[in-house]
């Protein structure tokens, strides 16, 4: 009895074939089997080291572990490469003084924050300042356990993956109120009441538009909403959701919300200390700030990471001819294209005021995510339409439903700015 | 002012405040209570009074401002400075005219040139100096160079307070340091250049730099376009800067503001056609004016400003004629004008800057005093902040377009 | 519509994001201390004393501490005592010159009144010591340097100088000629008036 319980448990927690679905993680994809493959038998192989009972959860720990260090890994090279992103983009080189290439930077940076003093206010609440960045970092960790990497890699695999993900990133909330509410300091709890206010309505539009998604894919697991995605026409165009437009709008929708969910420009106002009088983390110093920004950072990451599955195919190959690269290189690659989007846009833009983003939020992203939801529902009713005549109408009925009530709603948002002629006098 | 200048029909002059608000007129010398009365019911608490400043990322200087808030808004702002006194007006009348040419340079620290134009002015008319035709095309062409300097300094700033991480201001460096390269090639520094002289500059330009000042002034409007393309027609920054900071036309001839405040309000006011002064009325150029005088309107006249002013560089640079750069006449040393008193003014990048002199035949003056634009344009910080919030009282200081050098002296 | 000022804006940092691997006008950082600093010759930054003759710098110092340079200076950074000898009589020389960096704002307007061409201004900016005090006091020691310095940092002005000293030395020399030849003629053309000497 016991055994066939810790084969259950093993089952669901190793490779989780509990309520397996068609084209999952059975399916071998064509030629390049053996770098598909080599993750996994690393992994069996270090699983082997370690008697026969406890195998499946030294396998995965290992996931976990090398998860944990991947990712860990990309947030030191992100820090760096969006200094020097940033700096190229101003004429500049950003940093390279550390190292050649400043590639020692991340480094400097670390130990800079290891030895500087920790201080810790007087009246604060002291476990809970303690447990601020530590319950931020493990939340944004917690979201990177149900992305699938590869055609092989997923560290579990859930039926409802998708509402483990976002549920563990509203945990981020709270720890983000938690700061500030343990700093004992008037200023940081109203400015980490206004960051929360920023993070609940942006969830919003968020959650929305993964829904037209689920629509199209019929399941809640990231795993099969990739495989879903998994088909060509004529070999050369990908079925990704963002070619469809309800996908395009659920896109867009989405990269917004997540803008403002990780706190980045333009929705970095609670990290803006020249706008108000404090910030959430004005009490926070030395390693426990570090811990904050790599959170953010990871926010970040894993939020690329779930558009990359939902709408960009995951780890699905753009053409069929290309998929003799190994999957998790295509997920790496999108990966890399949406945070040098995020990168980009922080380059470019200047932040909103909070009452703006609020606006935003409220009076155009959720309307146009609801919108969405009806656009989704009419796509996929005319899925079965027979003859091209149907289906062209009905990629032109789904792109208006789409683009017109953008502009509506967009008319009413500009209301009142523009640009504006003026005089000479001679 | 010009008699025949078109006010606008005055209201009382004061941006109209919320609905919440109930508004009292202003009393010029209660500096104790709130300027707008918030309306006391369960929803408001009590007023919080914040100070930025002076170390404060930015306030542009050591500026200080102590703001009561009520919620977000503010009701109340008082401007506190003089962090960068330096005894300016004082030590001139310890100095020689000549020696305080150099003073005149860390004043409004970014326009070096033009305040040197300013003073040597009033000097010149103090003394009875005359300038010769390529000193006075010469300063004409530091001028112009001056406020493009500083006009794209402004706007590198003011995206630099909206939130832009930094890059419209690294492009607007960028420019700049071309022009700050050419003023070290002419006058030897980059922004402390103690240029002009009594009479006329003190050296001529070498040879090579009238063709380096061309190139520079082709290549401005390329990067004006630029910096429009990412700046202009941007939503965030329109939502950020337009309705932000509205000053009536009649408040601001009221208070004394000049400069581009001034015309962003809807005065066409410009001392360079008004005075005449220098060799102005001999190019053809325009001033822009108009708008309804709110922040987006005080960063697009300045743009504007900016393509008049290449305009003109490209006429002058065209007609510089040959000759000396110094009134023969003027000496350097044992310089002692006749007593009187003159007031010489120009419109510098910030607004109208002037000195003030009075002579008592001695090789020092007897008063010497420095109408600075910035402090004068600041006066009405207050009556622009109200009603809005913290954010938006940076921006709209960053409009201004304050030095502390200048406000301080 | 909405978002096309946005979309011209990411398009501009787009350009400049790539312009800045192959564009020189789109990548302006100065490598320093790898690359050198540009400056041009008319920069200035502390004064430097000139002297002619490199095997007798003191000797040779232009200056004859007529203390204009000290008098004009705004800041007050410099302070002259001239050489006296044992009669009282002032050599045309300073015993001390002392510059205070610290104080000196590098107008250039010692440099514009000194008659002697003896103070010009330096391009050294590069002025670290180790210790909290040291160098901000310039002896005359220190600022001394040759002409021939000043021609390299600044040829153009350094030749109009020294074209300029060289005429009014000779201008001088014609002058002393002229008068000494004056002298002689009044010696001669009052003897002129007495009866030749025999045998002249």
């Amino acid at each position: 009895m016991s055994g066939a319980v810790l084969h259950f448990l093993a089952d669901l927690l190793v490779g989780g074939r509990v309520g397996s679905r068609p084209g999952g993680l059975q399916a071998r994809g064509p030629a390049g089997d053996a770098l598909e493959q080599a993750p996994v038998m690393l992994r069996d192989w270090v699983a082997h080291w370690f008697p026969a009972p406890v195998r499946w959860l030294a396998g995965n720990l290992f996931g976990v572990l090398a998860t944990l260090a991947a990712f860990a890994l990309l947030f030191v090279a992100l820090t760096l490469v969006e200094r020097k992103v940033l700096g190229r983009m101003q004429n500049r080189p950003g940093p390279n003084r550390a190292g050649p290439f400043g590639l020692l930077q991340p480094v400097a940076d670390g130990i800079k924050l290891l030895v500087k003093e920790d201080i810790v206010p007087a009246a604060a609440d002291k476990p809970l300042h303690f447990l601020a960045p530590v319950a931020f970092l493990a939340f944004n960790l917690l979201a990177f356990a149900v992305i699938p990497y590869g055609r092989l890699l997923v560290p579990v695999d859930l039926d409802a993956g998708i509402l483990f993900f976002f549920a563990a990133g509203a945990g981020t909330e709270l720890a983000v109120f938690i700061a500030g509410w343990s700093s004992h300091n008037k200023y940081s709890l109203l400015a980490a009441m206004r960051a929360l206010a920023q993070l609940i309505s942006y969830e919003l539009p968020l959650l929305l538009a993964v829904v037209p998604v689920v629509m199209l894919a019929g399941t809640l697991s990231p795993a099969g909403v990739v495989a879903a995605q998994g088909r060509w026409t004529f070999g050369l165009l990908p079925h990704w959701h963002v070619f469809t437009p309800c996908g395009a709008a659920g896109f867009v929708l989405f990269m917004l919300a997540a803008l403002a969910e990780a706190n980045r420009a333009p929705f970095d106002l609670p990290e803006a200390e020249s706008e108000l009088i404090a910030g959430h983390l004005t009490e926070y110093s030395g390693f426990k700030y570090a811990l904050f920004f790599m959170g953010e950072y990871l926010g970040m990451t894993a939020l690329s990471a779930m558009a990359v599955t939902l709408y960009l195919g995951g780890w699905q190959a753009p053409c069929a001819g290309l998929q003799f690269i190994p999957s998790y290189l295509w997920f790496v690659l999108k990966l890399l294209a949406l945070l040098a989007l995020f990168m980009w846009t922080r380059g470019t833009l200047p932040r909103l005021r909070l009452d703006q983003l609020m606006r935003l939020s409220w009076k155009f992203l959720t309307p146009l995510a609801l919108i969405n939801l009806g656009t989704a529902a009419c796509w996929q009713l005319g899925a079965g339409a027979e003859g091209w005549g149907a289906q062209l109408g009905r990629w032109v009925l789904a792109w208006a439903l789409v683009l017109v009530p953008f502009t509506v709603l967009g008319r009413g948002l500009g209301a009142g700015f523009g640009r504006r002629t003026y005089r000479y006098a001679t | 002012m010009r008699a025949d200048l078109n006010v606008p029909a005055a209201g009382n002059g004061i941006a109209a405040p919320p609905e919440a608000f109930s508004v009292d007129p202003p009393a010029p010398f209660d500096s104790t209570g709130p300027r707008i009365r918030p309306v006391r019911d369960e929803f408001h608490g009590d007023l919080l009074e914040v100070s930025m400043g002076p170390h404060h990322p930015s306030t542009h200087g050591v500026f200080r401002m102590v703001v009561t808030l009520d919620g977000e808004t503010i009701v109340k702002l008082k401007p506190v400075f003089g962090y960068l006194h330096r005894n300016h007006e004082k030590l001139g009348e310890a100095t020689t005219y000549l020696s305080s040419m150099p003073y005149t340079d860390r004043l409004d620290y970014f326009c070096a040139m033009t305040n040197n134009w300013a003073y040597a002015l009033a000097v010149e008319k103090l003394a009875g100096l005359s300038v010769p035709p390529r000193a006075e095309y010469l300063r004409v062409i530091l001028a112009e160079l001056t406020r493009l300097l500083n006009h794209t300094c402004l706007a590198g700033f003011l995206l630099q307070d909206c939130g832009a991480s930094g890059t419209p201001l690294m492009y607007a460096f960028r420019e700049r340091e071309k022009i700050l390269d050419l003023f070290e090639a002419l006058s030897g520094s980059r922004m402390m250049c103690n240029f002009q002289r009594f009479g006329g500059c003190r050296v001529d330009a070498p040879t090579g730099w009238l063709d380096a000042a061309r190139r520079v002034a082709e290549g401005y409007p390329r990067f004006l376009d630029e910096f429009e393309g990412l700046i202009t027609g941007n939503e965030i920054v329109m939502a950020r800067t337009q309705g932000v900071g509205r000053l009536p036309a009649a408040l601001a001839i009221s208070a004394g503001v000049t400069g581009p405040m001034l015309r962003a309000a809807g005065v066409a006011y410009d001392l360079r056609k008004v005075d005449g002064y220098g060799y102005y009325p001999r190019f053809d150029f325009r001033v822009p004016f108009g708008g309804d005088g709110d922040t987006y309107d005080r960063y697009m006249i300045r743009i504007l400003e900016m393509r008049e002013s290449v305009a003109i560089l490209q006429q002058a640079l065209r007609d510089v004629p040959a000759g000396p750069v110094m009134d023969p006449k003027a000496r350097l040393r044992g310089f002692r004008p006749k007593p009187g008193e003159a007031y010489g003014r120009i419109e510098g990048p910030k607004g109208e800057i002037g000195f003030y002199l009075i002579s008592d035949g001695g090789p020092n003056p007897y008063r010497y005093r420095v109408r600075a634009p910035s402090f004068v344009n600041l006066t009405i910080l207050e009556d622009l902040c109200l009603g809005h919030t913290v954010a938006d009282a940076v921006i709209i200081l960053g409009s201004i377009d304050i030095v502390l050098g200048e406000v301080d002296r | 519509m909405l978002g096309t000022g946005i979309v011209q804006g990411f398009a501009i940092t787009a350009r400049n994001f790539v312009g800045s691997f192959h564009d020189p006008a789109r990548f302006v950082t100065v490598q320093y201390p790898e690359e050198p600093a540009p400056v041009t010759e008319n920069y200035r930054n502390f004064p430097f004393l000139i002297y002619d003759a490199e095997d007798d710098p003191m000797g040779t110092l232009r200056c004859v501490a007529c203390r204009i340079c000290e008098k004009e200076c705004p800041p007050q950074c410099i302070y002259i005592v001239p050489d006296i000898d044992e009669k009282g009589k002032p050599r045309k020389h300073p015993r001390v010159f002392d510059l205070d960096v610290s104080v000196c704002m590098s107008c250039q307007i010692c440099v514009e009144v000194c008659p002697f061409d003896a103070i010009k201004m330096d391009q050294v900016f590069a002025l670290a010591a180790t210790d909290r005090f040291d160098g901000l006091l310039q002896r005359k020691e220190q600022l001394a340097k040759p002409n021939r310095y000043f021609h390299q940092i600044h040829p153009a002005e350094a030749a109009e100088v020294d074209a300029r000293l060289v005429g009014e030395r000779t201008q001088a020399e014609e002058k002393a000629r002229a008068m000494a030849a004056a002298k002689l003629a009044a010696a001669t053309g009052a003897s002129a008036a007495q009866p030749p000497l025999p045998g002249a």
